[in-house]
């Protein structure tokens, strides 16, 4: 069965409070997820204090604050700090989300809490081993397939076509919508997860694309597709407002539409 | 494929082996459109089977044996007898295949829960078929 306790060594213990900066009033506490896979101690929880008039607003502002003035070992992983590339992925208060995007003024919780993607093998502190998660994506073969000779230039594509593909190729594989989705931790081994259908979908409906019918061939399974369960979870997530479960939704439009 | 929890890394197998598992099954989209016509079909025959009830309950068995046995009436239960425990197996099985992971468990899970259904779905059907047929 679904194993719903954390293993002896996984569990939580207190951590270590770091003291307050000096000279301010304006602080943020921050509470954040500490695991180091070579000190043989369990995960524990660390409490900072950040100095709001020494820091940006977001969130990664105040996780670089730590890391350059408080505690150089905080490991995370970041990159373009302005939503693009997708590194800064966590939990957030309770949410899967991108720490550069998320204002530290939009937070519920007293403190700013943070832990690593759900549901995720740790490779240390905030930073998830995503391995699989990439491979998911590379089994859906996320480039353009034709048998048609290909042409002098480019392969053309009407306006309305091109349309058809905003809302699903903005994805910026963060993870924060497979990590997100129950079925996706009970069964990412063998569920393709929001992203990667996603991107599946968004390679269906190329208009350029000519091996939809592989496509949906590969997908057509009781685990890699149909473990959707239209929780949402992946819509909710998206830092990007992207609807994985749409699309999901879609494809299996599609794999209704083909046997009628 | 079982539902390994191994690290990516802690084996020697790619991880695209892995992902890859023993390939599509080519299969599902049938078990899904099912349980989406038993769904739709459950809606007016749940109301109807409801009816039924509030329409005997109170009633001498005799008045209610007859009114099970009109043709109407016992086709709807019929009907619903089907449908409902057609939705229920396909349901339950999605249930095990979510959150069974041991191969032996899903395996009988899965072939309990379908002889359980097609005997509580027998059991009705051969109730309602012989109130109407009398005997």
């Amino acid at each position: 069965m679904v194993q719903l306790t954390l293993p002896k060594n996984s569990q939580l213990v207190p951590g270590t409070v770091w003291p307050k900066p000096e000279g301010t009033n304006r602080l943020t506490e921050y509470r954040i997820y500490r695991w180091n896979p070579d000190d043989g101690k369990n995960p524990h929880v660390d409490t900072y204090y950040v100095d709001r008039d020494d820091c940006g607003p977001m969130v990664l502002d105040g996780l670089i604050y730590i890391k350059n003035k408080i505690d150089p070992t905080l490991t995370f992983r970041r990159s373009c700090r302005e939503g693009i590339c997708g590194s800064c992925a966590m939990n957030i208060d309770g949410t899967n989300t991108l720490a550069c995007l998320k204002s530290m003024d939009d937070v519920t919780a007293k403190s700013v809490n943070i832990y690593p993607l759900p549901h995720m093998p740790v490779v240390k502190d905030l930073v998830p081993d995503l391995t699989q998660f990439y491979a998911q994506h590379a089994s859906v073969e996320p480039w353009l397939h034709t048998k048609t000779p290909a042409p002098e230039k480019e392969w053309p594509q009407g306006r309305q076509d091109r349309e058809k593909l905003d809302g699903l190729y903005e994805c910026i594989l963060c993870a924060c919508c497979s990590t997100s989705c129950p079925s996706y931790w009970w069964n990412g081994d063998r569920y393709l997860g929001p992203a990667a259908l996603l991107q599946a979908y968004r390679w269906l409906i190329d208009s350029r694309d000519e091996a939809t019918g592989e496509r949906l061939d590969d997908l057509e399974d009781p685990f890699r597709l149909y473990r959707c369960h239209t929780i949402m979870n992946c819509a909710k997530a998206c830092p990007k407002g992207l609807n994985p479960a749409k699309a999901i939704a879609e494809i299996k439009k599609m794999m209704v539409a083909r046997q009628f | 494929m079982s539902g390994s929890s191994d690290f990516p890394g802690s084996s020697l197998r790619t991880v695209r082996r892995r992902v890859a598992g023993l390939g599509a099954a080519h299969s599902g989209t049938h078990h899904f459109w099912l349980q989406r016509v038993t769904a739709l079909a459950n809606v007016p025959l749940t109301l109807a089977f409801l009816a039924v009830l509030v329409c005997v309950a109170g009633e001498p068995p005799e008045r209610v044996l007859a009114t099970i046995g009109q043709p109407i009436v016992a086709i709807i239960l019929l009907l619903a007898i089907v449908s409902i425990t057609t939705h229920m197996r396909a349901g339950m099985q999605v249930v095990i295949e979510d959150y069974v992971h041991n191969e032996g468990a899903k395996v009988l899970a899965l072939v309990g829960n379908t002889f359980f259904c097609a005997a509580m779905g027998c059991a009705g059907v051969f109730a309602i078929l012989k109130i109407s047929f009398g005997g």
